[in-house]
């Protein structure tokens, strides 16, 4: 088992003991951090390997949550239900942005994600019968007929559990063939279509499926808010959301998660400390972004790594060279 | 002449004021070399561009294999056998050498949509990136990061990328660029050994390599097409000599 | 719709458009320049605002107040590019976006900590009060027509700065060829401070102009910037031209869908869908050209 399986495994375990370990408070407040997790996920998928910086993606982050509330409150509650309506509206979402905003690229792209994101964030002010800015709050939802998630260590395991599959099937996608071309087209898109693959195609279905994760936690943040308001789609989650990624190491779909965990700690002692804790906050991810070069899961994986001989971009092995 | 393999109809590209292709009709014939040769600022480069999809003319025909490409994308060119290596070496720098010929050959399927398989262990894409690899003289350097690369063997694994496509057709922008005096017989080597099997197309400034590859020579002044002929027509031609060649009898 | 009301919010659309200009035309100069795309542009325009109630407070009279209020958004702008926009010219988009988004949270705090959460308001000095009849059954405010007027003028003075003066031909020089204009020997990073000086100060006017007629409060300046950004994206980025036709359209765009949309959908799905509308051009306008209508042509 490699070092960084290791660290992965080290991780898990660290987070499944939370509610033995800690207070009621410590279990909501790892749920959040797992939920912003894997939206932060989802930014990574584009940014780390699309090389897409997007600034719109707690639109479909809303989009899920305000999916998975609209359903619960129109009595469709069991999660097994409303949980992948939720992703499937949000990949929808995301189909007519992305294709759209997906014929730009560079400066443009993150302004036209960003307007778009804007577009959502108003329509979802202007739903009255839903509390239009105010929103509104959702029951918890029933798994396959069971009110279990209302207990806030069961649905931390279940958030827990949904994280680690969409890392792991994220992981998958990321290695694939499907994944090889979106990393190609990160790293040189001229080269792709001289080699004759039509990049926009492959970035619509890198963004479509981002959306659906993003709105997988979305569903989830509705659950474990209990609310659901258009503050979730705000330019400013974007935002926050890109600060998560590059503060736990781009690129690496773990380092994602890694980086809420570091910004909502962060945002918390802060906010402990003073009202006013945006005037610190501001300044010191200006300096984080000035300052330092990498985040802290690709740090930490190179010191578990050092020592040994780094592992090729791509593990062809000796057998091949026939 | 045969029907052309690939060929262009009264192109025309102005950038603001200057235009960089003026009224070229140049016609390459299946399984020859040739050479596009022309001062700096000729607008060769820029030709290339058409051909290959990357720039859009603003008016005129492009035709390969008798078909209209004219409004065709780079990659739907690509994949009609059209590959192209740059002029400055445009590799995926993240992946392996090997990746880099893998992810050329992954392309010559209809689609990449599969998700699940790790596509390093896919044999029908290694095995054929690896014997690419070897035949390019690169197998010693199959697991280097692209980015690590020197310049020589980039070149090299561009010419792997372009072949790992199965192209009946080459857009060689410069090969010999920037390669050292040990690097340029090997690079030579290997275009002799692509003459016959494709149908190349070349722009290169190296006089030596031109006439030793090319079949027939076009020469571009200033967007105009001046001349098409064989090595010796070119090198008797009194306008290209003053404007191109008189350079170089000079020293 | 009645002619007069029909005049009236033409006048209101090219107002809002003339505003939007004024913004649009530093981000589309800063990034033709340098090569960098500030979110805090908006953190600028609600700072003018801010400083001019400083200003007024200050000195008492409404033109020193003017002033002192764009000599300090300046300052502010200085300083910024010194020691935050500098070390980003040479980093990537990512950096760019995320620093700039820091900024911007850190100025929505600074002015609630300097004067607190509630909104501020500013009134229309006294001679530029009222309304004049321009057409029989037509009056219309003073102050808008002013606002629109230095607006034009703004714009005016920039076109013959840049396409006049050596300092606009560095800029338009800049903007194409940076390594030529830093070979001849000119203070690059000078000019950039310059540059991005002047596209704050426009972006503190709008802000100062728009004071008396929207609130002073905390992150007024967000929606503003993203309404930019979709002035630029449909305008094109790095044009001024685009700037002004962009802003126009999206001002006289966004005025209208407001007044006629709730008429036409009814009153209560009228409100959020009105905001939507620009976007639904910006939409439009990107299936007609990927680039924007005047993108400067980068071969």
């Amino acid at each position: 088992m490699n070092r960084r399986a290791l660290l992965f495994a080290v991780l898990l375990v660290i987070a499944a003991a939370v509610p033995a370990l800690g207070s009621t408070y410590d279990t909501r407040f790892a749920t959040q951090i797992a939920i912003y997790g894997m939206a932060a996920l989802s930014v990574d998928l584009l940014l780390g390997y699309g090389g897409l910086i997007t600034f719109g993606q707690a639109a479909l982050f809303g989009v899920g949550a305000y999916a998975a509330g609209m359903l619960t409150a129109a009595g469709i509650t069991d999660a097994l239900i409303v949980w992948p309506a939720a992703v499937l509206i949000a990949m929808a979402f995301a189909l007519v942005i992305g294709a759209l905003a997906l014929r730009t690229s560079g400066f443009q792209f993150i302004m036209v994600t960003l307007a778009f994101a804007q577009m959502v964030y108003y329509g979802g002010q202007s739903l009255r019968s839903y509390g239009g800015d105010n929103g509104f709050t959702v029951a918890r939802n029933t798994l396959a007929g069971a009110a279990v998630l209302g207990n806030h260590v069961v649905f931390y395991y279940v958030v827990l559990a949904l994280l680690v599959a969409v890392t792991v099937l994220a992981g998958r996608v990321v290695n694939s063939e499907f994944g090889l071309v979106l990393r190609g087209g990160r790293d040189n898109e001229r080269r792709l279509a001289a080699i004759g693959f039509p990049p926009y195609r492959y970035k619509l279905v890198a963004f479509t499926i981002a959306g659906g994760i993003a709105g997988l936690a979305g569903a989830l943040m509705a659950n474990h808010a209990s609310f659901v308001s258009p503050a979730l789609m705000s330019w400013q989650m974007s935002g926050e959301l890109l600060a998560m990624v590059i503060l736990g190491s781009a690129g690496t779909l773990i380092g994602p998660v890694f980086g809420a965990a570091i910004y909502l700690v962060f945002a918390q002692m802060l906010s402990d400390y003073t009202e006013h804790w945006m005037l610190f906050f501001g300044p010191l991810l200006v300096l984080r972004v000035l300052l330092v070069k990498d985040g802290l899961w690709g740090s930490l994986v190179r010191l578990a790594n050092a020592g040994e001989a780094p592992a090729p971009p791509l593990d062809w092995g000796p057998e091949a060279a026939e | 002449m045969t029907a052309p393999l690939l060929e262009c109809v009264d192109l025309q590209k102005a950038f603001g004021a200057l235009q960089v292709t003026d009224h070229v009709s140049l016609a390459v014939a299946p399984g020859e070399v040739h050479a596009l040769i022309g001062p700096n600022g000729a607008g060769k480069t820029t030709l290339v561009g058409q051909f290959a999809g990357e720039i859009s003319p603003d008016s005129g025909t492009i035709r390969f294999s008798g078909r209209d490409i004219t409004a065709l994308s780079t990659d739907r060119r690509a994949r009609l056998g059209l590959a192209r290596t740059f002029q400055i070496s445009s590799v995926f720098g993240s992946f392996s050498a090997a990746g880099n010929a893998a992810l050329a050959v992954q392309a010559t399927e209809p689609h990449s949509f599969r998700f699940w398989r790790r596509a390093d262990r896919i044999e029908r894409l290694r095995r054929p990136a690896y014997r690419l690899l070897r035949e390019l003289g690169l197998a010693e350097r199959s697991e280097s990061p692209a980015g690590g690369l020197s310049h020589g063997e980039h070149r090299q694994l561009e010419l792997a990328m372009a072949l790992a496509t199965k192209p009946t057709m080459l857009l060689l922008d410069e090969p010999m660029a920037g390669l050292g005096s040990d690097e340029t017989p090997a690079m030579l080597a290997l275009l002799e050994r692509l003459k016959r099997k494709l149908t190349i197309l070349l722009i290169e400034h190296d006089m030596d390599v031109v006439f030793q590859l090319a079949d027939r020579i076009s020469v571009l002044v200033a967007g105009r097409l001046l001349v098409t002929g064989t090595p010796d027509e070119i090198r008797a031609h009194p306008e290209v000599r003053a404007a191109y060649l008189g350079e170089d009898e000079a020293d | 719709m009645s002619f007069p009301l029909f005049l009236e919010q033409l006048f209101n659309g090219i107002q809002l458009g003339m505003m939007l200009f004024l913004m649009a035309v530093g981000v589309t100069l800063v990034f033709g320049v340098m090569r960098i795309i500030n979110l805090a542009h908006g953190s600028m325009f609600m700072l003018g605002g801010y400083f001019l109630v400083a200003g007024l407070a200050v000195t008492g009279s409404t033109l020193p107040g003017l002033v002192l209020a764009l000599a300090l958004s300046v300052a502010v702008a200085v300083v910024l590019e010194i020691v935050v926009l500098r070390p980003l010219y040479a980093r990537g988009a990512l950096d760019q976006v995320l620093a700039t988004f820091g900024l911007t949270l850190f100025f929505n705090e600074l002015v609630v900590v300097i004067w607190g959460r509630e909104p501020l308001s500013l009134d229309i000095p006294d001679f530029l009060d009222g309304r004049v009849e321009l057409l029989p059954g037509l009056s219309y405010p003073v102050y808008r027509l002013a606002i629109t007027g230095v607006a034009i003028a703004a714009g005016a003075l920039l076109y013959l700065l840049i396409n006049r003066t050596r300092i606009g031909a560095l800029i338009r020089a800049g903007s194409e060829k940076r390594e030529i204009v830093a070979a001849l020997g000119v203070n690059i990073g000078l000019l950039y401070t310059l540059v991005f000086a002047l596209g704050a100060a426009l972006a503190a006017l709008a802000g100062m102009m728009t004071g008396p007629l929207l609130s002073i409060e905390s992150g007024n300046g967000d929606p503003i910037l993203i309404l930019t950004l979709v002035v630029i994206v449909i305008g094109g980025l790095g044009s001024v031209r685009g700037a002004l036709v962009g802003g126009l359209l999206v001002g006289i765009f966004d005025t209208f869908s407001r007044v006629l949309l709730p008429q036409l959908l009814g009153l209560s799905t009228g409100s959020g869908l009105t905001s939507m509308a620009v976007y639904i051009l910006m939409a439009a306008i990107l299936v007609y050209s990927r680039t924007g209508l005047f993108a400067a042509n980068r071969g």
